[in-house]
């Protein structure tokens, strides 16, 4: 009996022809628009006639065009904000939350709800409570309280933090039902132990909860990061990059190249940038967080 | 037992993954009604079914030119243009083989090599000699080969809220005549209604053309030169001049309002809203205003802008229809036919344009909002004549617009990369209306370097 036969026999074959499937529609949908996307950076292209080869001319375009740096500013801003705001406040709801021991399944949906709205809708109701003027429905509540009118996305300063303040209402959702599985799961022995030894709600957090997660903390880090990296819906109809490019982001800048001015090139150079800049980032974050995993 | 069970998993398998391979594969035989029909065009912008009257009439008039022309078929489509997918469907082979799309994308389109080139099928239509030549010029290149077919024209305007004009004590039927006055008015209104006086477009490039077109009533231009030897003129006097007019009308007068991120939809909606006061945008937008926003008639004025200092114009805008690049000779025949059929004839012959009409009125779409000569004066007035007892918009309210805008010069959009220019202002209109200490020249002085770079790059 030959190896090909023995190959049949044990099932290779009908193994490979059931993933087929899956691999003709990841390859056709995925990994080879992806392809094409690295071939067309190298090209100028209308769409229409035959691409000509221009070497690196878009990474060049792109990297020399003003914008680019000011695209990387505010993505890394956003970025930043979004994890300064958006990383702690779902641990603590879900720490919170853990800890009730009534109504957890209504808190949950309300934690939840957020992001069942679809984005557009919300994003578009955002904009439309970030109206600037004091009759505007933040303005008026903030108004009771004697504070305001607020430019919010009106402003240079004001526009990124609001973009962000949105993004983790509708965002947080997710994140907070992950930690809660996660909690779920943590022994309680370890907490009776703790009880034991004394320590009060705080250092059993401290101590027990946070060493436990930190496995999902390490791994929601980086989704984050790769995610908020990749921003564009809020910008996009939220400002449009605006008031004077503030939120202008990277992938808003690639949606311009692309589609406000035809140069497809400059956008695919500019995608794979970024590809690679995220590819290099998750790299080296897991090898620097190796030894703190738990998996 | 285990071989037959392997042999039913690799039969399963096998169908799924033909079945597959079947679904990714192209679709080149489309239906066809007519069966033996020699050609086929698809055409775009039949109305929805939420419109019936006018999907109606649309289909109809395919019915005519298939009854006219045996050996087309056409297949109408409720495609819409959207720059942000165009290009997508131009490659992916879903482009319908006619498709109408605005005056602004037309240069970028010739430059990018998008367009078929109807020159020869243009010039064989009886009016080809006719066209207005400044409405011409935006289908053509430096040599003058034709790209697509100007349907439909129009000049910026200013429009305003008569009610709000009211309010604030002014004559509704008396708006201003001078940027002095705008401004002036601008502040009565903000004053009696607590909203904007004067609101500007800023979002979506549309910040950049609206900037345009105040720089043009004043007499300057955005690009100088022709051909590969344009360069950039933003950093111009009567640029600055406008943005010093927005400067002071945002922070000495405070008269407009507290949003200044608006996109055309955007201002249209606040417009209709009455939020606004007056606000700059094609001539034509009342339609849109009336379709998508509801406003109420009573409360709309149109007039011309003001135009002062030697060589002011006003920018023009419009629709042109173009043909797909990636069809044969024949269906480019064919297409440029169905142009003359659908879109040309409501110009130039009496019948069709009543037809066209009628189907209008009876689906309550707004019919009458002014145009300008795709041809010549005497034509816009004749086709206007013919149809005159169907008009449905509030004609008298526009009639300052109607009345001078003829007299006023077109000037068409900045010949090279207008988008990508535009893009650039919309930073500088955003600019000058959210930051209080905003350096009008550093910030001319930057656009124009940047617009410049890009010219050099192109």
């Amino acid at each position: 009996m030959g190896a090909a036969t023995r190959w049949v026999r044990r099932g290779g074959l009908s193994t490979l022809l059931m993933s087929l499937p899956l691999l003709l529609t990841f390859g056709y949908f995925a990994w080879f628009p992806i392809g094409r996307a690295i071939v067309m950076s190298f090209q100028k292209t209308n769409l229409v006639a035959d691409p000509t080869w221009v070497g690196l001319d878009n990474f060049t375009f792109v990297l020399g065009d003003p914008r680019f740096w000011t695209s990387v500013r505010n993505t890394t801003y956003f970025t930043v904000l979004a994890l300064l705001f958006g990383y702690p406040v779902p641990l603590a709801l879900a720490v919170l939350m853990s800890e009730l021991r009534r109504a957890k399944g209504l808190f949950s949906m309300l934690a939840y709800l957020p992001v069942v709205v679809p984005p557009v809708v919300a994003v578009l109701l955002w904009r439309v409570f970030y109206d600037a003027s004091s009759t505007g429905v933040f303005n008026t509540m903030l108004g009771w309280l004697g504070l305001g009118p607020y430019p919010w996305i009106q402003s240079r300063s004001w526009a990124m933090p609001s973009l962000v303040l949105q993004a983790t209402w509708a965002n947080a959702g997710t994140t907070v039902i992950i930690y809660l599985a996660a909690l779920s799961g943590l022994p309680a022995d370890l907490y009776d132990a703790a009880e034991v030894d004394g320590a009060g709600v705080w250092r059993k957090i401290w101590h027990v909860t946070l060493p436990q997660l930190r496995g999902i903390l390490l791994i929601t880090l980086i989704v984050q990061v790769i995610a908020t990296f990749q921003v564009f819906t809020e910008p996009y109809l939220m400002t449009d990059g605006g008031p004077q490019n503030s939120t202008t982001t990277i992938l808003l800048q690639i949606y311009n190249y692309a589609f406000r001015f035809g140069n497809y090139g400059a956008a695919t150079a500019l995608s794979v940038l970024l590809a690679l800049f995220l590819a290099v980032l998750s790299a080296v974050y897991f090898r620097v967080t190796r030894s703190w995993s738990t998996t | 037992m285990r071989s037959t069970r392997t042999g039913v998993g690799v039969v399963t398998a096998l169908a799924v993954a033909l079945g597959l391979l079947a679904a990714c594969g192209d679709d080149d035989e489309k239906s066809d009604g007519n069966g033996d029909a020699a050609i086929t065009i698809s055409v775009s912008n039949l109305p929805p079914e939420t419109e019936a009257g006018a999907r109606d009439a649309f289909l109809q008039r395919v019915d005519e030119f298939e009854a006219a022309n045996p050996d087309i078929n056409v297949e109408p489509d409720e495609w819409e243009w959207e720059a942000s997918t165009f290009a997508a469907q131009l490659a992916g082979g879903t482009l319908p083989t006619t498709f109408e799309f605005p005056f602004t994308d037309g240069h970028a389109l010739i430059e990018r090599g998008q367009l078929a080139d109807i020159t020869t099928e243009v010039e064989g239509l009886p009016y080809a000699a006719d066209f207005n030549p400044s409405v011409i010029k935006v289908v053509q290149d430096d040599a003058g080969a034709i790209y697509g077919v100007p349907s439909a024209a129009y000049g910026m305007g200013l429009h305003y809220n008569r009610a709000m004009f009211e309010q604030a004590g002014l004559d509704p039927d008396d708006p201003p005549t001078t940027w002095d006055e705008v401004r002036q008015d601008a502040k009565a209104i903000a004053d009696a209604t607590g909203q904007a006086g004067y609101a500007e477009l800023s979002q979506d490039n549309t910040g950049g053309w609206v900037l345009t077109t105040l720089t043009y009533a004043l007499g300057g231009r955005m690009e100088d030169g022709s051909g590969d030897n344009v360069t950039a003129t933003v950093n111009n006097p009567e640029t600055k001049k406008a943005l010093e007019m927005l400067k002071a009308m945002r922070w000495e007068d405070n008269s407009m309002g507290a949003n200044f991120l608006f996109d055309w939809g955007g201002i249209n909606q606040a417009f209709a809203a009455g939020q606004i006061g007056m606000y700059i945008s094609g001539s034509d937008v009342y339609n849109s205003l009336v379709t998508e926003n509801n406003i109420t008639a009573d409360d709309y004025g149109l007039t011309v802008l003001p135009l002062e200092g030697s060589d002011s114009g006003v920018l023009g805008g419009g629709t042109i229809v173009g043909v797909n690049p990636n069809v044969s000779d024949e269906e480019r025949a064919a297409a440029v036919k169905w142009i003359d059929h659908f879109y040309m004839s409501k110009l130039t012959d009496k019948t069709a344009a009543l037809a066209d009409a009628e189907a209008l009125a009876e689906s309550d779409a707004p019919l009458g909002t002014p145009t300008l000569p795709i041809f010549d004066e005497q034509r816009l007035a004749e086709s206007d004549a013919w149809v005159a007892d169907l008009v449905n918009v509030p004609l008298e309210q526009m009639m300052s617009f109607k009345n001078s805008i003829l007299d006023q010069e077109l000037v068409a959009e900045p010949p090279v990369m207008a988008q990508e220019l535009y893009a650039e202002l919309d930073t500088v209109v955003q600019a000058v209306l959210t930051d209080r200490n905003a350096d009008i020249d550093a910030l001319l002085e930057t656009a124009n370097d940047n617009v410049e770079s890009l010219l050099d790059a192109n």
